[in-house]
């Protein structure tokens, strides 16, 4: 399996090589990474717009955008110059700092996510001992972005969609947190290229039995919620609160939101398959040695993102066919139902793992 | 007859009766309101069907349509003038019949007829700074009292009830909406649940709704007042744009009332060409009653999915009407058009294709579970209430009122067909919603019945070209999409009506919104809103 991380030695090396200092060689990689990092969000932005309108008008016996370009494909782009060049507005009363910045607080914590996933062999961005907590501990300043919009702009529909999103998000996170704690018993670290390389020879989601599958069954559910996706689409829930939180926002400002909320589908569908699915780690049978080194053929940045879409898929499947739940079943449904599970499971997990029961 | 007049005697020897296609009964303002609750508590007229203010320029006042469940949907008029002209007031009479509340509303607003004792009396579709009551004959209808306005209406919180002093004065009492520390939002005019410019106010504490008041008349087209000055066969297309999901039955209703005010004949093959019309309108409306329920649960998926098969529908009416809305196809005396070669093949391949598509809706949105959840139990409406409210059409019929205007009075082909009154009892939102589907079944047994036995002949009675309506006044209902539709027609001999009144049933149903959202969630708001299924311009007119 190739390792791309020989690639980025070498660069690093060359950079050393022509005696420029640490710091600068630093510097200049930070920012290229940077740079390419946002330039992912933005084509993985583009392609989610497309994907979800493309697969909701399949869903719904339509075709979807089909009159820019072939198929619609440049649909997208259009949308993007248009949101680009729309008016900034701040409407009266509303509190102008806070309101410019929650945005800005939405979109770098799903941008920070973006940057730990394990894009492939070796193309790890952030890659630490505390990797997944990490990233549960950053997807929580996205709360805040959305609490802060509905908050100060000063309209009743956001308030109560913020609200609502508030209370969603930290329910849904003790879930969400314990499914993936789950897999953190079984694994035995936080660290998510370890994490990666513990799959090497099964994915967790076989290697775990009942646990294991339990946990991603929950884990699919809470993620759903985290990124307010129908049928947990309650904070934007548009028949009811227009757009919720970010009813008051307009041009670019929505358009982070907007950005925000599918990258926040791929984040979360990209954790899935860390945690469950092997990351970018290509599909291992034990014992069978030819077929793994088929598998092995096929590029580490393409399972990831396989992996990633199908996970997306099944949230947006989801999204096309149930109705809304409302808030007080939302709730009961995490506080009596799926939060007891997943602390059940989370013991199960550990018995599993004490008695080594699993794989 | 005879029998309730001697009845009506007994309980009030003072009145004077007079027959018209109904018995009606003069009856003086001061004994107005006793009367009301002795006929509603001892003669069993528990229905008030409708309520049309009228000016006759010498002297104004009301004509009250009461049914009687109990005794085979007979209905009654009664006519009560007020004794003064300028500072024109009746009593009351919302304390017995919930509708009332806002068709007195309405007939204040039209004709600034006061209701003494009238809890919350504001005008209903007008602006607060409308000068004069236009449906009164002394109305200046001069462009300078009542200018377009460029300012924002006031958000009025100040309403007022009227009472009657010793000595027969009228004093007003002020009264607010809503408390002072009620947080009140605002669902509406421009809302994508309302389907349409409606707008509820909504006290909510957290989540809970607590009180919704109703702001009607964004989209107030004076429809009566126009049709006070045009000539008959001129008033037929404003009912197609009422109810625009009704627009076959409300054009229906209103030529039968004239058919039956000059005694035309409708020939056979319109009659079932009508009912069919008729069904398939309903079908229409049901299925995007489905999509639209759907949609605002957030299932966007079966939204299409109700709105393919309506395209069949839509289709027929094209063929054969020449439009998809707006239809213009009844007219005085049959319909404008025979029916397209197509047809037939049309609606035997829609009723052939409905039960299946049907099982397809139930697995997708009916049988899910969060469905289930948002629609059981919620916005209760018990029976009494839909009765008290006139809540008629599906939305009665899912708290197990009988109130199917085909079965009670039947009218064109009604008799003749078999189909079922569909009645579930569970007075929520799910039993309204699921009504509708079964109906969409009767629809189709009405329409496989009818359908190879159109008969041959003309499509129109022979009508002059001048109709003048002979003195008088005339009442018709149909059964319209959403629950019984009303015709209300006064004549006084010339080419123009004297009084025309529309009673819809949109406008009772969203007379119920604050009884049945009150204690539930905002989202829940939404879902009685979808279930209860008004249609905004037929609230308006």
């Amino acid at each position: 399996m190739f390792d791309f991380g020989k690639w980025t030695s070498a660069f690093n090396d060359w950079l050393l090589g022509t005696g420029m200092a640490d710091w600068l060689a630093i510097l200049i990689e930070c920012v290229l990474i940077g740079v390419g990092v946002l330039l992912v969000y933005t084509v993985l932005a583009l392609f989610y717009i497309l994907y979800e309108r493309k697969l909701c008008a399949w869903f719904q016996c339509r075709l979807g955008p089909m009159r820019v370009g072939k198929w619609g494909l440049l649909q997208v782009f259009a949308d993007m110059f248009k949101i680009l060049i729309k008016e900034l507005i701040c409407l009266k009363g509303t509190d102008r700092f806070l309101f410019k910045l929650a945005p800005y607080l939405v979109i770098t914590s799903s941008v920070v996510m973006l940057a730990c996933l394990p894009w492939g062999n070796g193309l790890q961005i952030i890659d630490w001992n505390i990797g997944i907590f990490f990233v549960l501990a950053v997807s929580s300043v996205g709360v805040l972005g959305i609490l802060l919009a509905g908050w100060s702009s000063n309209n009743k529909y956001t308030l109560i969609g913020a609200m609502r999103s508030g209370a969603q998000m930290v329910s849904y996170e003790l879930s969400l947190g314990l499914a993936l704690i789950t897999i953190c018993v079984l694994a035995g670290t936080l660290n998510i290229s370890e994490l990666v390389w513990a799959q090497k020879d099964a994915w967790f989601l076989f290697k775990g039995h009942v646990p294991a599958i339990i946990a991603f069954i929950i884990y699919v559910i809470a993620a759903t919620a985290e990124t307010n996706r129908g049928p947990f689409d309650l904070p934007e829930a548009e028949h009811e609160l227009t757009a919720g939180y970010h009813t008051e926002y307009s041009g670019i400002h929505f358009g982070f939101f907007y950005l925000a909320e599918y990258l926040n589908l791929f984040i979360v569908s990209g954790i899935a398959s860390l945690m469950f699915l092997g990351g970018w780690m290509p599909l291992h049978i034990p014992g069978w040695d030819g077929f793994n080194a088929v598998m092995d053929f096929i590029p580490s940045p393409v399972w990831f993102l396989l992996k990633a879409f199908f996970i997306s898929f099944v949230i947006i499947w989801f999204k096309w066919t149930f109705p809304r739940v409302r808030i007080d079943q939302m709730l009961s449904f995490e506080w009596k139902y799926l939060m007891p599970f997943s602390l059940a499971n989370l013991v199960l997990m550990a018995v599993f793992v004490a008695f080594g029961w699993h794989f | 007859m005879s029998d309730i007049k001697d009845k009506i005697l007994k309980i009030y020897p003072a009145a004077e009766f007079e027959q018209g296609d109904c018995l009606l009964v003069n009856v003086a303002e001061k004994d107005w309101h006793d009367f009301a609750a002795r006929l509603k508590n001892e003669l069993a007229f528990d229905v008030l069907s409708a309520v049309v203010g009228v000016d006759w320029k010498e002297s104004i006042g009301v004509v009250y349509y009461l049914t009687s469940t109990s005794r085979a949907w007979e209905m009654l008029a009664v006519k009560v003038v007020c004794a003064d002209r300028e500072n024109a007031y009746i009593h009351t009479v919302s304390d017995l019949w919930g509708v009332a509340n806002f068709q007195e509303r309405e007939v204040y607003d039209m004709f600034g007829i006061k209701f003494i004792d009238h809890p919350d009396m504001r005008r209903f579709f007008l602006r607060n700074d409308w000068v004069g009551n236009p449906l009164r004959k002394d109305y200046d209808a001069s462009p300078g009292l009542n200018p377009i306005r460029l300012e924002d209406e006031v958000n009025e919180d100040d309403t007022r009830t009227f009472t009657l002093d010793g000595n027969g004065n009228v004093k007003e009492n002020p009264k607010k909406v809503f408390g002072e520390d009620e947080y009140v939002i605002n669902i509406g005019p421009q809302h994508p649940s309302t389907h349409g410019v409606m707008r509820f106010r909504a006290s909510i504490d957290g989540e809970m709704v607590r009180k919704v008041d109703v702001v009607s008349g964004y989209i107030h087209r004076g429809i009566e007042k126009l049709c006070e000055g045009l000539g008959y066969p001129q008033l037929l297309h404003f009912t197609d744009r009422m109810d625009y999901m009704s627009a076959h039955m409300n054009r229906h209703c209103l030529c039968l009332c004239i058919e039956k005010a000059l005694g035309i004949v409708v020939p056979e093959r319109a009659v079932v060409i009508r009912t069919m019309m008729d069904e398939l309108m309903r079908i229409s409306s049901h299925l995007l009653s489905f999509g639209c329920t759907a949609m605002d649960l957030g299932a966007t998926t079966a939204f299409f999915y109700g709105f393919r098969e309506r395209e069949m529908v839509l289709d027929i009416f094209e063929k054969t009407c020449g439009a998809r809305m707006s239809m213009n196809y009844n007219v005085i005396g049959g319909v404008v058009a025979d029916i397209h070669p197509d047809f037939v093949k049309d609606v035997k391949a829609l009723v052939e294709i409905m039960p299946e598509r049907l099982k397809e809706y139930h697995t997708v949105f009916t049988n899910n579970l969060i469905a289930r959840n948002r629609l059981e139990g919620v916005g209760l409406l018990r029976k009494e209430d839909a009765v008290s409210y006139d809540i008629t059409g599906p939305s009665g019929r899912g708290s197990g009122w009988s109130c199917d205007c085909r079965k009670k009075h039947p009218y064109a082909a009604y008799d003749r067909v078999e189909f079922d009154e569909v009645l579930l009892d569970g007075c929520d939102s799910f039993s309204r919603y699921m009504v509708r589907m079964k109906e969409i079944e009767q629809s189709c047994r009405i329409l496989a019945q009818l359908v190879d036995n159109i008969p041959e002949g003309d499509i129109r009675a022979q009508v002059p070209k001048i109709l003048k309506l002979p003195e008088g006044r005339w009442y018709q209902q149909v059964e319209a999409s959403r629950g019984t539709f009303g015709v209300y027609i006064e004549s006084k001999g010339e080419k123009t009506p004297w009084r025309v009144h529309f009673q819809s049933p949109c406008f009772n149903l969203v007379g119920v919104m604050d009884l049945t959202c009150s204690g539930y969630m905002i989202a829940d708001l939404i879902t009685i809103g979808a279930a209860l299924d008004f249609v905004i311009p037929d609230i308006d007119r």
